[in-house]
């Protein structure tokens, strides 16, 4: 039988992160879409959260490249700004640990 | 279900085509198709679009296309699948075929990329991502495939040039085919010293977006010998989805879309791997080139770099790849890839493949996947 039906709860339900992770994998993105091209290039990756979930997210406040296997953690930050009025759109990035 | 053949195939030049639009592109190869069946109509038109909306201002494009193609007044309606477009769209026909609910189907894809260009139509283009979770954090298709690229190399230890023989493979195929976008050779080498886009993809991995319209019109495998002296029947068909979101993959580097569609398309067409004469896959970066010949079968999960390394993938090879150069080369229209692949394979198993010909090919396997592997269609087609 094909996977068309599921259990409801599987991945959609609540959960709450503690914002740490690792890098699972990264890019530097040179050709970036238009409200982005401010910030490229920038780095682009794949966070396994401690809780075992995978996020898409920019990696921020870097001097150096990152490397797969390093730990970072969320934090708030611009992503863009949108129309002609350059409304803030507000999101997660992550960041190598602060300590 | 009927058995259903292509009986016409029609397609335009894949390039940059600013003097024409989506309605003249279309018409073209509309044309050119009905011409090939010798038909003046048919009684469903399926259009295959990705970027209409974003990138030409333009969706409801069904209607535009039929008037335009001179079919004013039949069924007809369109089909998103981002890259897969194409491939949803042939099934879509070949389901109305099968059925009995019409007698003959034309499936046309169509893409306008040129619409815009630059940082514009980078930011169109993101509308296939996961919006929510993807695309506002900037991603593009090609970091996303990046991503997966980096994984590929680390998890299997290979390096950067183990993926330049899949671009130096279609750019061979793609420098024979007068259809083709991008007609010149890739020297070994070359591949790791291209400009990057979002690293490890370049310049020279990642298929370039183009203009183009492919067409191919269906009816019935009974109807269809009476009708045109080579038809080419469709005898296996499959389709499959995943998550949308890269991240939301519990086994990153395993495309099961592309691997349940290839199953399902064999198992009806009653056909082993080793059959089959020729692969039009969705190689929109070499990594899901790569990805794509280890889900389907073709190659030992982690070595599908291997088959673009030995010559496998060569026309002349056990198994060519992108015969007439695949999204690379050819480029990809991207709605309308989906349906060049099935007019390219039609002439590889009427044997008119002029100077891309591959040897005696009597089956041909066509896979048509959307963005990294979140839909995927696959058709086995044969003499």
């Amino acid at each position: 039988m094909s996977e068309t039906r599921r259990p409801a709860a599987l991945p959609h339900e609540r959960q709450a992160f503690a914002g740490t992770g690792e890098i699972v994998s990264f890019t530097t993105v040179r050709e970036a879409p238009e409200g982005y091209e401010d910030q490229a290039p920038y780095v682009l990756a794949l966070v396994r959260l401690d809780e075992g979930q995978m996020i898409t997210a920019q990696i921020t406040d870097l001097e150096d490249l990152p490397a797969i296997g390093d730990r970072v953690e969320m934090v708030t930050r611009k992503l863009t700004t949108e129309g002609p009025r350059g409304m803030i759109v507000y999101g997660y990035k992550f960041r190598k640990p602060v300590t | 279900m009927r058995d259903v053949a292509i009986i016409g195939i029609g397609q335009t030049p894949v390039g940059e085509h600013w003097q024409l639009g989506l309605r003249d592109l279309a018409a073209d190869a509309a044309q050119a198709a009905l011409q090939d069946a010798g038909i003046d109509s048919v009684e469903s038109l399926i259009v295959a679009n990705a970027f209409g909306a974003t990138i030409s201002s333009q969706s409801h494009l069904a209607p535009l296309v039929a008037d335009f193609a001179g079919l004013r007044g039949v069924e007809t309606f369109a089909v998103e699948a981002a890259e897969a477009s194409g491939g949803a769209a042939l099934r879509a026909g070949v389901m109305a075929v099968a059925s009995g609910a019409v007698e003959t189907a034309l499936v046309l894809g169509v893409e306008k990329a040129s619409d815009m260009i630059g940082a514009a139509r980078v930011r169109a283009r993101t509308v296939s991502l996961d919006a929510d979770d993807e695309a506002v954090q900037g991603a593009t298709l090609p970091a996303l495939a990046a991503l997966l690229m980096r994984r590929y190399m680390v998890e299997y230890g290979v390096e950067l040039a183990a993926f330049e023989g899949f671009s130096i493979n279609a750019h061979a195929n793609g420098a024979k085919n007068p259809n083709a976008m991008y007609r010149n050779l890739i020297k070994p080498g070359a591949f790791g010293k291209a400009p990057m886009i979002a690293d490890p993809v370049s310049l020279f991995d990642g298929a370039p977006d183009a203009d183009g319209a492919a067409a191919v019109i269906l009816t019935t495998a009974e109807r269809a010998g009476d009708l045109v002296p080579q038809p080419v029947r469709i005898i296996g068909g499959g389709a499959s989805s995943d998550t949308l979101a890269l991240a939301e993959r519990d086994d990153l580097l395993w495309l099961r879309a592309v691997e349940r569609s290839t199953e399902q398309a064999l198992q009806r067409a009653a056909v082993a791997r080793e059959q089959i004469n020729l692969v039009e896959l969705t190689d929109t970066f070499t990594i899901l080139a790569a990805l794509s010949l280890e889900a389907s079968g073709f190659a030992p999960r982690g070595e599908g770099w291997r088959l673009a390394q030995d010559g496998s993938i060569g026309l002349a090879g056990r198994l060519p790849i992108s015969t007439f150069g695949g999204l690379k080369s050819r480029g990809n229209p991207v709605g309308a890839t989906g349906v060049y692949q099935a007019v390219e394979a039609v002439l590889q198993l009427r044997g008119a493949g002029g100077a891309n010909q591959v040897p005696n090919a009597q089956i041909a396997m066509i896979q048509s996947v959307g963005g990294l592997g979140s839909t995927a269609f696959t058709h086995i087609l044969s003499t």
